[in-house]
């Protein structure tokens, strides 16, 4: 482990604090660092709920238990000292349909990243991709490991419906759709697997730390 | 029992929400006026935290199937239970078979009912909030249809003492109504790229009456104004996102997430709208506009306590009113 970065601190209201660590490039240093950060938060009285984010980790609380300023302390002290643990992931294979009508995207991604459909493919299946973080929707897995070129920046306006099963890119980021909603991101393919069930428990099919592994079931033009 | 009679389908069985699930992506839902929750249970003899519904798609009816202490909160609209005049803010008893309507709010957007003993939905996650965008909760996780019938849990037995009901004064608490032609003002904290944006654009964002688009829901609003920019470009990782969180994409205009935002969000954010404000947004229809006040952390923190206070004076009051101690 290098030096610990010095993370930037903002508010999100009276009750929240973002930590941002992100550098330029995703830090999987970083984000064990995130991991163990917001387990022990979550042990400080008057903290509700840790969200990590990749490279960064928001901090809900009760600002009449805990003041704002108490938090950031806290926060940053944690930061400095705690020592990140390895973890331990499982391999989840996830089987795509690239392409066609449900990857209506995966041709204006690959010429934005001057490559052809099939190499976009390959390179997209072949990267193994950690769980980073689980958010925005109920069950959705922000991965780390895509590989640097088929990134591809947001879409301007977001889609308003974007179909439960998408396997999609935003920025730098892979993710899955776990359930049809709005998305900003770019849709190159679909799988079946069920990423969220809320009457399960633990409700999310992945958790972080564990590794995704896209397997091509197809490539449709 | 109730018995949905007419409704639109955004009309939803609502509590204060679900916590502890935002890590895996579950948002906190919730009745988007939290305080009108939490004094129409208060004034039905409830924890502030029952089940209700909230209404935003009007008219809406309902009958009671049996004898039913409720309270009607938050938007100003007009409602009847038959022929009676039911006031907001106030407890009274229905009978059975009476039905209640509410017609079009003169004033706000969402108006909440609670029923002694709150509605009786499984909790899922914690809450009996309907998240509506990912289809889990409330009633079998969707919005109100007519011919619904909504179970209510057991509530205390004990009657109302005054004959006509029993209310709350909210005016300390929510201040006088704004005009229909003043924009609503917002109490705002910077958020983590607020001094990325230009000099001219964060001025812009405070002396701008915001429009709230049509395209406004649980989720959040977007609205239409100039055309906020960047000093420079930035793509942003994913991070947690606030109700009340206001975003800028890359078209300029704002977005305001609410109660069913999303946990994660990868746009700039300019401000947070403090939590003490936030059911004035929740009051706040299509076609309002919207101000932002800069405001600091303290003030933040005092409006939130100022709430709590109300709210602890209010159930100490509503107790005795019972005979309960």
């Amino acid at each position: 482990m290098t030096d610990v970065v010095s993370p930037r601190l903002s508010s999100q209201g009276a009750g929240a604090i973002l930590l941002d660590a992100a550098g330029p490039v995703f830090s999987d240093d970083i984000q064990s660092r995130i991991w163990a950060v917001a387990a022990w938060m979550l042990k400080v009285d008057g903290v509700a709920e840790t969200v990590p984010g990749m490279n960064n980790l928001m901090i809900v609380f009760d600002p009449l238990a805990i003041s704002p300023g108490e938090v950031e302390q806290q926060l940053l002290r944690i930061w400095q000292t705690v020592v990140p643990d390895a973890v331990s992931g499982r391999d989840i294979d996830i089987p795509v349909v690239y392409g066609g009508p449900d990857g209506e995207d995966l041709a204006a991604l690959a010429d934005n990243a001057g490559l052809t459909v099939e190499e976009v493919v390959r390179r997209h299946s072949e990267a193994v991709y950690s769980v980073a973080a689980v958010g925005a929707m109920p069950g959705f897995v922000y991965l780390s490991g895509l590989d640097p070129q088929l990134a591809f920046p947001r879409r301007a306006v977001p889609r308003m419906k974007v179909k439960v099963g998408s396997v999609i890119i935003g920025g730098a980021q892979a993710g899955i759709m776990p359930c049809t909603a709005p998305s900003g991101w770019h849709i190159i393919g679909k799988t079946e697997v069920p990423l969220f069930d809320p009457l399960r428990d633990p409700p999310c099919a992945c958790k972080p730390g564990d590794r995704i592994h896209f397997r091509v079931l197809e490539v449709q033009p | 029992m109730i018995e949905i009679l007419s409704t639109g389908a955004v009309n939803s069985v609502q509590d204060l929400g679900r916590t502890g699930y935002l890590d895996a992506g579950v948002g906190h839902s919730g009745v988007m006026d939290a305080p009108a929750l939490e004094i129409a249970n208060l004034l039905v003899g409830n924890d502030e935290g029952a089940a209700g519904i909230e209404v935003a798609l009007f008219p809406f009816r309902l009958r009671f199937k049996a004898d039913t202490v409720f309270a009607v909160a938050g938007a100003d609209c007009p409602a009847k239970l038959d022929d009676r005049q039911v006031p907001g803010w106030w407890a009274m008893t229905a009978k059975a078979g009476e039905a209640l309507t509410l017609g079009l709010p003169r004033w706000g957007a969402r108006t909440v009912i609670a029923f002694q003993g709150g509605i009786d939905v499984p909790l899922v996650l914690g809450s009996r909030s309907t998240d509506l965008k990912s289809v889990f909760g409330g009633f079998e996780g969707r919005g109100l249809h007519r011919g619904d019938r909504l179970a209510l849990a057991e509530g205390s037995r004990r009657m109302l003492r005054m004959e006509g009901g029993y209310g709350a004064d909210v005016s300390a608490l929510r201040g006088p109504a704004a005009a229909k032609d003043e924009a609503i003002v917002l109490r705002v904290l910077p958020s983590a790229e607020y001094a990325v944006f230009t000099g001219e654009s964060r001025s812009q964002f405070h002396e701008t009456d915001w429009l709230i688009t049509n395209d406004a829901n649980r989720m959040g609003y977007r609205l239409s104004g100039p055309e906020l920019t960047l000093i420079r470009k930035l793509e942003l990782f994913s991070h947690g996102i606030m109700p009340g969180t206001v975003q800028v994409p890359p078209n300029g205009q704002p977005i305001i997430q609410l109660a069913e935002a999303n946990t994660c969000g990868g746009y700039p954010k300019i401000a947070n709208v403090i939590e003490a404000d936030l059911w004035k947004l929740a009051q706040a229809p299509v076609g309002a506009r919207l101000r932002f006040e800069l405001t600091d952390r303290d003030t933040a923190v005092a409006a939130l306590r100022q709430q709590r206070t109300f709210m602890a004076a209010l159930a100490a009051d509503a107790a005795l009113m019972r005979g309960w101690n």
